[in-house]
């Protein structure tokens, strides 16, 4: 009996160094980031152009290309995701169609992020002859967020009771009534998180954006949704593998500003989601 | 009664949901358009089990079997080193972390999950590969397992969330049986929990596959990228989406290099449909059992 309860102690006690072990890099790779990246944060190195062949200024347009590109992805996925979500959750029966549509969210979510570059290269650059631009990097992104974000809002208006529509029904309002007014109102917290989460993702990602948009070095800023831009993450990787004798300095600040973006999203969206579920009555 | 706006709101609402399907089609077709273009040339077999990469060589040589081999390798190692520590962590918050500290773990996980690729190969280039170049001696640091460990960190938030979902849907009543004679928590964890919950875990193993073979950043910065045959964990190595990211800024528009990028998508698009539609019947098995 003494030795279960010690099997049991030991077991617990390694289970819990595991843990340790998936979480201690967050903190780590944190701190090294802040550590070696806030001293070349200054005001000049976030809103002047690159020099001296990157190594030198500011990141300015690569700030600006992913904050338009995170807008343009928001722009196209997040009413395609919440009506696609509404679908599944308020209007589709138990059918074959809806199975098909269930099942192509899953791969979605699962095709590798360089085959959806592969794919934007192919129809948006190519055959719909958009080049090499903002418009071409957005719908690639906005369609790689799509299952993100439809899985998100779809869980959130499943958490809505059903008692709440029927209300609504017994009232005599429509089904878009009820959706419009009962349904959806409940469940804006959680779309919000989770498409707040989705977009993060996407402003992070490199490999969809590399042939669909992402300019090596353009030291001025886009003038149309036709333009190349540069971009956070595509900087970080031209810096650190394609331009010899960047300093560490200006890599690291311009790793702290993109994972500084990314986290502050998550932030948020974990602050919405923590605020609304206290407010839950039900 | 029913007015023009909702007729038309319903409508959107319908093609909305039907535009997933579209989008899978589309993508599988321009893959196709792009990529079948190379096998009037070159002969399948002859680029799924060639061993020699040259596409701009004269003549050129389109064989993936060692941009294949360094995906497995990769994969085998990242997978190795994140099913384990994913499974214990998953248990750990799951079953054992006091209430208090379980909603920090989560965050935390979730965190990890939020750094970008990116970030990740440009800490593994300045920090993992230095060590690892001293620790085992080598030329240098880049290598597969470089890229394994890496890759590990990015599958386990994967692994631990959806291990996580399956072992808290376990019923309740499996568990009180059990403790109620008189097995300990470690007992009822081992013996009842995770057989319950072991559909689950298969599929989060899947999933976990399929993150990890998808990755592109990270290894094309941290592998070390020769596309040779690999014939150990402690040289360089090149995957499947590293070879299309790094080669495709320079390939010729319609010239059978580039063709051959777009094969290579073609199969990696047939690996990550085959693995998501299997860890979703595993789930789906998971799920009815509540």
């Amino acid at each position: 009996m003494r030795d279960t309860r010690r099997y049991e102690r030991i077991a617990f006690n390694l289970l819990l160094l595991a843990t340790l072990i998936i979480i201690a890099p967050v903190g780590i790779i944190v701190f090294i980031v802040l550590w070696h990246g806030l001293p070349g944060l200054s005001w000049e190195f976030l809103t002047a152009m690159p020099r001296d062949g990157m190594r030198a200024g500011g990141i300015f347009p690569a700030i600006v290309g992913t904050i338009l590109l995170t807008i343009g992805t928001a722009v196209f996925s997040i009413p395609l995701g919440i009506l696609a979500a509404i679908y599944l959750n308020e209007y589709a029966e138990r059918n074959w169609l809806t199975r098909m549509v269930e099942i192509s969210i899953i791969n979605l979510a699962g095709i590798p992020s360089i085959v959806y570059g592969l794919f934007g290269l192919g129809l948006f650059v190519s055959f719909l002859g958009f080049g090499a631009s903002i418009l071409a990097g957005s719908l690639t992104l906005a369609i790689m967020t799509l299952p993100v974000i439809i899985t998100a809002t779809r869980e959130a208006l499943g958490s809505v009771p059903n008692a709440f529509r029927e209300v609504s029904f017994s009232l005599g309002a429509s089904r878009w009534q009820t959706v419009r007014g009962v349904v959806l109102p409940n469940a804006i917290p959680g779309i919000l998180t989770g498409t707040i989460l989705g977009l993060s993702r996407a402003a992070g990602e490199t490999a969809p954006i590399l042939f669909t948009v992402a300019a090596f070095y353009l030291p001025r800023l886009p003038e149309s949704i036709f333009d190349q831009a540069m971009a956070l993450p595509y900087h970080i990787y031209v810096l650190s593998t394609q331009v010899p004798n960047v300093s560490l300095k200006v890599q690291y600040s311009t790793v702290l500003v993109l994972v500084a973006l990314v986290f502050v999203m998550n932030l948020t969206a974990a602050y919405i989601r923590s605020k609304f579920r206290k407010r839950k009555t039900w | 009664m029913r007015r023009p706006f909702e007729y038309v709101i319903e409508k959107a609402i319908f093609l909305s949901g039907a535009a997933s399907i579209l989008f899978v089609a589309l993508i599988f077709i321009f893959l196709l358009k792009e990529g079948l273009a190379l096998f009037g040339e070159v002969n399948f077999f002859s680029f799924l089990l060639g061993t020699n990469w040259y596409p701009i060589s004269d003549p050129p040589q389109f064989g993936i079997l060692p941009l294949i081999l360094g995906s497995v390798f990769v994969t085998l190692g990242a997978i190795v080193i994140a099913v384990p520590l994913g499974l214990a962590a998953a248990i750990y918050t799951a079953e054992v972390a006091p209430r208090s500290i379980r909603g920090i773990l989560k965050s935390g996980i979730e965190l990890l999950a939020a750094i970008p690729s990116i970030v990740l190969g440009f800490i593994g280039i300045i920090f993992l590969a230095p060590l690892l170049k001293n620790l085992f001696n080598l030329p240098s640091g880049l290598t597969a397992l470089a890229g394994s460990i890496m890759l590990a960190f990015m599958a386990m938030p994967t692994i631990v969330s959806i291990i996580e979902d399956a072992i808290v849907s376990v019923p309740k009543n499996y568990k009180e049986g059990s403790l109620a004679l008189g097995a300990t928590h470690w007992q009822t964890i081992y013996r009842v929990i995770l057989p319950a919950a072991s559909s689950g875990i298969i599929a989060a193993v899947m999933l976990g596959i399929g993150r990890v073979i998808g990755e592109t950043m990270a290894v094309l910065m941290i592998t070390g990228n020769a596309a040779i045959m690999p014939t150990s964990f402690l040289q360089p190595v090149r995957t499947l989406t590293a070879t299309v990211a790094a080669e495709m800024g320079e390939a010729v528009s319609g010239s059978l290099h580039y063709y051959s990028l777009f094969a290579i998508g073609i199969i990696l698009f047939i690996i990550s449909f085959i693995i998501n539609i299997l860890a979703d019947m595993f789930l789906n098995r998971s799920r009815s059992r509540r």
